[in-house]
């Protein structure tokens, strides 16, 4: 077995869900610029399309899962780029849990914004 | 088969001379994960403007794509997100085994993929562009 480097300890849980969402994240990234780039253009976008997506049940769960995985992935990214960085200490708990509070109120407001345009709220 | 690499202090980035193709790699896609990450804030505030009301969220929405530099930032970031899959894609093979020999061949090609698809794409980015430059 080679001598292996990575910026995570392999096994943990966080290099695990570092590799699923970024299994999810690859065809869910994909789906979306196809989606809101060549599909339907930017441009083109209007409050009415984004409702009529954002209701369809499978979609708007679709999206969450989108920005949970992505949330997490990117700041879990960040966090370990920062360790590697060679952050550690007390400065490495403030910056896990400042990361952690920016993570959870991202996916509170885009998880509020969603169910807005899904007419739930 | 055993075979070790010794990446020395691989993160001092003075020592980018030196640096090899997996090297490169690894800062692409840190720099490319800051991007994406930094974006997706930036894109839950546009999004909540729908909060203010969908006329609120159109205007915004078609206000920003009738800049010419948003455009180019979008073909930007199609740049960045497409490198940051390919090479994602490569590491996850890696972390399973698969490729170790030739990553530095699949690097190259992730360069190169996603040049050609991002250059393909800049057409579809600049269609109806009304705006104004700037």
């Amino acid at each position: 077995m080679a001598e292996r480097y990575s910026s995570f300890a392999p096994g943990g849980t966080a290099w695990v869900l570092q590799r699923v969402t970024a299994a999810v994240l690859v065809v869910l990234l994909a789906f979306h610029f196809f989606l809101l780039h060549f599909v339907n253009h930017a441009a083109d976008v209007t409050a009415a399309d984004t409702m009529a997506r954002m209701e369809n049940v499978g979609y708007f769960l679709t999206m969450v899962l989108f920005l949970v995985a992505g949330a997490f992935h990117g700041l879990n990214g960040v966090y370990n780029a920062l360790v590697n960085q060679g952050l550690s200490g007390s400065r490495k708990r403030v910056v896990f849990w400042l990361l952690t509070v920016a993570g959870v109120a991202l996916v509170a407001q885009g998880t509020y914004v969603a169910l807005a345009m899904a007419g739930w709220i | 088969m055993s075979q070790s690499y010794n990446r020395g202090l691989i993160e001092d980035f003075g020592r980018w001379r030196e640096f090899s193709a997996g090297m490169w790699a690894w800062i692409f896609h840190k720099f490319t994960g800051w991007m994406l990450i930094g974006y997706l804030f930036t894109h839950i505030a546009v999004l909540s403007s729908f909060l203010a009301g969908p006329e609120a969220y159109t205007d915004t929405i078609q206000g920003l794509e009738g800049l010419l530099l948003i455009r180019m930032l979008e073909v930007g970031l199609l740049a960045v997100a497409v490198f940051h899959i390919l090479n994602g894609i490569r590491l996850l093979l890696v972390d399973l085994g698969i490729g170790l020999d030739s990553q530095d061949k699949s690097f190259y090609a992730s360069l190169i993929l996603t040049g050609i698809i991002t250059v393909a794409s800049v057409p579809t980015f600049l269609d109806g562009f009304g705006g104004v430059l700037g």
